[in-house]
């Protein structure tokens, strides 16, 4: 009988806790969302942020995030995709490549405030760059690379064996097989890479804050400075003077990373659906 | 044919090189955080920084163990309670709920994952914070609400974690139990989870790695007082949440004190990622 009765509740907990996380998300998406919906207009995405001039719009803050996604994944993207080509095809297994493994996890352990920290004593005082587009996308694109090098890595083994030994039984050499075959076939997996990536730049607040700055506007070049939509809501957040306005903010932002976060699901099913034939 | 290999040979050198961009990476920022936060350290004292409990910048007074206790008691606490609704999540996902129904909620798990950690903040701030303070007292922001908040960030981490290592258990051991007249929940729990117990410890490692980085969402709710917590209202300042507060104003030796800071952080965290090798490497011996 104790038995049943333990089991029963274990059972239950079990349940609990499962339904306890779905509901925490389903009530933070639906307060910010009811609460944030009325505010968006399409005032307010296409003006700018003067509050002393009644505007308080967030044009330049979508405009800085998408410039600043961009700078930084025409940095990282092609370093994160290299580097896995070769962890993934070259590599053999050695003490060096273990510290090259050990480096690429401690990388992703370090918390965003210190790639703030270290993105403002070395590209925005060191190397001059001040508080700029190129400063935040540089900064950035090293906080996003173990994330890149990792996915792209998988996305690399998991196209069979037999698909790489079938390209060089024909007579490919290797680097051959590798762009004819191997990345043509890990193509949806690298582009899951790209979009959880992408996630991951928009939703950065506290790498973005020391280096790139916060002046509301549209950089017109990679040196000037900018707020992105995250460090916008965080002053937002911080100052409590409009709520309607921070909520807004976090639902345009609750909208992009649901959607990524679909896109990059289809994008790995993909994968899945061409690796098992169909 | 020559010009080919040469070819070759430059492109197969460039991914390398690319792939020890990481380790460049890192070496970088461990050299300029320390060049930074090192000078401060021995200026003030290991003892006096680390130990002192009073932190002043305009007297030169730099004390962080009300910091360190503040990230110690907010960690703990998102941990044990993260930790064992994550842990709980991923066991019904991985064992006892259809795959239908896990192919439901995983998605919802990674979005969950996925929200950016000033939108937590910004719900803890309008939502949590005035609840607490409404409800049991005090000021809102405070031990309570930090704490409530870094368990639903870490959840997902360590949900998806642990899952993968439960489901990484052979089938095997499963059928031996159940076929020894055990039953599933004690099959579940008695066999199925000390089978993954690495990874599932790992992941834990992880989440405590997470919670102690974890800045924009906790510094709104966390109070900003950098006092040694008494009780789960008293509002709190973790390490984190003095780095962002402060760095935009802070200039000389107070300015050297939080990176000083962040050398106490980024020296914990390798520390922690030792951990986890040292732990997932133990695994694949077995």
């Amino acid at each position: 009988m104790k038995r049943k009765l333990t089991e029963k509740i274990l059972m239950t907990l079990l349940w609990l806790c499962t339904l306890g996380t779905v509901a925490a998300l389903f009530l933070i998406l639906g307060y910010v969302l009811i609460q944030g919906l009325p505010h968006i207009s399409l005032r307010f995405l296409t003006t700018s942020y003067a509050p002393g001039l009644g505007l308080e719009g967030i044009w330049a803050m979508i405009i800085g995030t998408l410039l600043l996604m961009g700078l930084t994944l025409v940095i990282a993207v092609p370093a994160g995709i290299f580097a896995a080509i070769y962890l993934s095809e070259y590599a053999k297994p050695s003490r060096f490549l273990s510290v090259l493994r050990f480096s690429i996890e401690c990388l992703a352990g370090i918390p965003s405030i210190l790639y703030g920290l270290f993105g403002f004593t070395f590209f925005v005082v060191f190397l001059k760059l001040q508080f700029s587009l190129i400063s935040g996308a540089l900064t950035l694109a090293i906080m996003i690379l173990p994330l890149l090098i990792r996915t792209t890595e998988e996305a690399l083994q998991s196209v069979p064996v037999s698909f790489r030994e079938g390209s060089l039984a024909l007579g490919a050499n290797q680097l051959v097989t590798l762009f004819r075959i191997v990345l043509p076939s890990a193509i949806p997996g690298i582009l899951t890479a790209v979009i959880l990536s992408m996630g991951r730049i928009i939703g950065e607040t506290a790498a973005v804050y020391y280096t790139a700055g916060t002046v509301p506007q549209v950089p017109l070049t990679a040196s000037e400075s900018t707020r992105s939509l995250a460090v916008h809501l965080y002053f937002l957040a911080k100052e409590g003077l409009d709520q309607g306005q921070a909520f807004a903010s976090a639902t345009i932002l609750i909208i992009i990373i649901a959607a990524l976060n679909l896109a990059a699901q289809g994008t790995a099913n993909i994968l899945n659906r061409r690796l098992t034939g169909k | 044919m020559n010009r080919a290999k040469i070819i070759t040979f430059i492109i197969e050198k460039f991914f390398w090189i690319c792939a020890l961009l990481s380790l460049l990476a890192l070496l970088l920022i461990l050299g300029f955080l320390l060049k930074e936060g090192l000078p401060p350290l021995f200026s003030i004292g290991f003892g006096d920084f680390l130990l002192g409990t009073s932190w002043k910048p305009l007297e030169d007074t730099f004390g962080i163990f009300p910091m360190i206790a503040a990230t110690a008691a907010a960690t703990a606490g998102g941990i044990l309670l993260g930790g064992f609704i994550g842990l709980f999540t991923a066991l019904f996902l991985a064992e006892v709920a259809s795959p239908k129904l896990a192919r439901l909620i995983r998605p919802l798990i990674q979005l969950l994952a996925g929200i950016p950690s000033v939108v937590f903040g910004f719900f803890g701030l309008v939502l949590i914070v005035p609840w607490i303070s409404n409800h049991l007292g005090g000021p809102g922001n405070s031990l309570l609400a930090t704490i409530l908040i870094l368990s639903v960030m870490i959840l997902p981490t360590l949900a998806s974690i642990s899952e993968t290592a439960l489901r990484a258990v052979p089938q095997e051991y499963r059928e031996g139990s159940l076929a020894l007249g055990a039953s599933p929940m004690e099959t579940l729990f008695k066999v199925t989870l000390p089978a993954a117990k690495s990874g599932i410890i790992a992941a834990f490692v992880l989440g405590v790695g997470r919670a102690v980085g974890e800045t924009m969402a906790v510094v709104l709710v966390c109070g900003n007082r950098p006092q040694i917590p008494k009780s789960l209202l008293d509002p709190i300042r973790p390490l984190t949440s003095t780095i962002a507060m402060e760095m935009s104003y802070s200039t000389g030796t107070h300015q050297q004190a939080l990176f000083a800071i962040g050398v106490v952080l980024l020296v914990f965290i390798v520390a922690l990622n030792l951990c986890v090798n040292y732990i997932l490497k133990g695994r694949k011996d077995v």
